[in-house]
């Protein structure tokens, strides 16, 4: 026998889960990934950009910018301000809290849109309301921004009540008795101590902002050039045989997806640094 | 500046952390606020601070004679020390200690520079100097407990709260740093009080000990005072080695003369079951030959125990000192 450490297996073993990995991942990962660009591609570059520039795909970037730019600072904020709630504070209905904030993960994305259209479309709850008042909702920007916001509000929370909680309260106390007020206390102390978490919450929210098809395609109407989101744009191209064209779409999802995962193990990086010096 | 803790209660759910307590500390004094665990002392040093509040009612708490029971804690001008210092972990050491300067309101703010210096200045008063541009993560133990030291002298605190300020030291950085603190104190002057578990240290660095036991004050007082007059048997059996006679009379092993078993005035006589040398103490553990068979601990001086040739299993006797006592206030506490 070779001496080897007890939780090493021998070579065979090990160049079998290797290569196991490896295939799963590329066939179910990298192929799809290489797929959208090869696909994108097939009928030159003339065709592909053409695909990104025409009017309808225009609007449709647009539009997911739109409503990313509004969603993500909201659930920046809701997320701060919920995971603050919950890892300094101890009060009652706290559990019920942390579950709700959990609910969109829960819920069906599809489910989510009918909500909304079930409160605010033209047959719902407040619909002929909002209709008297020339208010819309539903297949428009508001309903959008509504569904995404339900969709990713957990992000930016999920991410920092572990990491504010493991930090304690000890920070806050001492800057409480040097004399620092609240937003002191918030922008100098809790701030620099969670912005790594903080920006890796933002990151997947904002990720998922652009990339969220159950929830918008319900509320959107899919009106071309007006309602539709890139994902949505996508899937009327597709439906529409313009395989190319959909695929040029596609690959700026892909790509999206790509500089998320660059800067999320960049930060992830640095997110091990610094804990790794935490006294 | 003077402290005047009365008749303060507080209760976390239904857990009562503070029954009645009530307390003076004396302008410039050192006071040790004493215990084991769970027995309210860090609770009592958190209200101090205004970290927490004590229930309604009829308790208060009087900064050289005002109520500041409702004062929030950075109005109080209270240094805090944390037991694990709470330094910024992404501020410099200078930034920690000018952090208290940099809070304050526009108009009372130091320039930045003035707050630069002002934490030079206390970088040296703790014995850091050219640390100032080290992050809290590239500091010893001790080091960083200097540093929050520092950070709270910065805002010219009236009282310096310390939360089990050696806890987390090994037992030589402990020492030194407890010497130093002594020392400190004397030249500042400045009103303080710290939490310990750890009697010794309580003796040696305070000018009055508070001993703390289930949300209660048990004894206060100067170290000497109870050290030698132990109110009750928890305080007796806390401060420490101490044996308990048969007649639950208390003695201290220092207290306790050796004598050769057939001497006239021997109380007891025992058989050494255990001796130990270490210096110039000797340690021994007495089974006496009648009564209870509960070991007594004698510490007597080394050449005694050599002049006297006394060896383990050899029979001795034992004199106890006239004046053994009992403690005062012994009812309702529970045998040990």
């Amino acid at each position: 026998m070779t001496s080897r450490p007890v939780t090493t297996e021998s070579a065979p073993v090990r160049w079998l889960l290797i290569g196991l990995a490896v295939t799963i991942l590329s066939l179910f990962l990298l192929l799809p990934l290489a797929a959208v660009f090869i696909e994108g591609f097939r009928r030159g570059a003339t065709v592909f950009f053409h695909a990104l520039t025409e009017p309808a795909a225009r609007s449709a970037i647009q539009l997911t910018l739109l409503a990313a730019a509004i969603a993500v600072p909201l659930n920046t904020i809701f997320g701060i301000a919920a995971a603050w709630l919950i890892s300094k504070f101890r009060f009652k209905g706290r559990a019920f809290l942390i579950s709700m904030i959990d609910l969109p993960f829960a819920v069906s994305p599809v489910i989510a849109g009918l909500v909304f259209v079930l409160l605010f479309g033209a047959k719902g709850w407040f619909g002929p309301w909002l209709m008297e008042h020339d208010i819309r909702i539903i297949f428009a920007l508001p309903g959008i921004v509504l569904a995404t916001v339900f969709v990713t509000f957990p992000f930016v929370a999920r991410e920092l009540i572990p990491l504010m909680e493991s930090q304690g309260t000890d920070q806050e106390e001492a800057a409480v008795t040097l004399g620092a007020g609240g937003w002191q206390l918030f922008r100098r102390v809790t701030l620099p101590n969670i912005k790594w978490g903080l920006l890796y919450g933002v990151l997947l929210c904002n990720a998922r902002a652009m990339g969220e098809f159950g929830a918008v395609s319900v509320v959107s109407g899919h009106i071309r050039g007006k309602t539709n989101t890139l994902p949505l744009h996508i899937e009327v191209l597709y439906n529409e045989y313009q395989f190319s064209a959909a695929f040029a779409a596609a690959t700026l999802l892909a790509l999206l997806a790509l500089v998320t995962l660059g800067l999320k193990t960049l930060i992830e990086h640095l997110l091990g640094h610094t804990s790794n010096t935490r006294h | 500046m003077s402290v005047s803790i009365q008749n303060i209660h507080k209760t976390f759910g239904s857990y009562q952390a503070l029954d009645d307590v009530s307390l003076e500390v004396p302008n410039g004094s050192l006071t040790a606020l004493l215990g084991p665990s769970g027995s309210g002392k860090t609770t009592l040093l958190r209200i101090i601070a205004g970290l927490e509040f004590p229930d309604p009612g009829a308790g208060r708490i009087l900064f050289h004679g005002e109520d500041v029971a409702m004062t929030p804690a950075g109005q109080r001008g209270v240094g805090f020390v944390f037991q694990h210092y709470a330094l910024f972990r992404h501020m410099n050491v200078a930034e920690n200690i000018g952090f208290g300067l940099s809070v304050l309101p526009r108009k009372d703010r130091p320039s930045k520079k003035e707050i630069h210096e002002r934490a030079l200045d206390l970088l040296k008063l703790v014995k850091l100097e050219g640390l100032h541009h080290r992050k809290p993560s590239e500091l010893s133990g001790g080091q960083r407990q200097r540093v929050a030291l520092a950070r709270a002298l910065a805002i010219q605190p009236k009282v310096l709260l310390l939360d089990e300020p050696f806890g987390a030291l090994d037992a030589q950085v402990r020492k030194d740093l407890r010497r130093w603190l002594r020392q400190f104190h004397d030249e500042i002057g400045l009103t303080t009080l710290f939490v310990t578990h750890d009697q010794e240290e309580a003796l040696e660095l305070a000018d009055q000990v508070v001993v703390m036991r289930n949300a209660r004050i048990e004894q206060s007082g100067p170290p000497q005072e109870i050290y030698d007059h132990p109110r009750t048997s928890f305080v007796y059996e806390f401060l420490g080695e101490v044996n308990k006679l048969a007649d639950d009379r208390y003695v201290r092993p220092h207290e306790i003369e050796l004598r050769f078993a057939a001497e006239e005035g021997v109380d007891l006589t025992g058989r050494v079951s255990h001796l130990f040398v270490a210096g110039p103490i000797a340690r021994l553990s007495i089974v006496p030959e009648k009564g209870s068979k509960r070991e007594i601990e004698v510490w007597a001086g080394r050449d005694q125990v050599d002049q006297m040739a006394i060896s383990q299993g050899d029979v001795i006797g034992l004199r106890f000192p006239s004046s053994r006592r009992k403690p005062q206030a012994a009812e309702g506490l529970p045998e040990s």
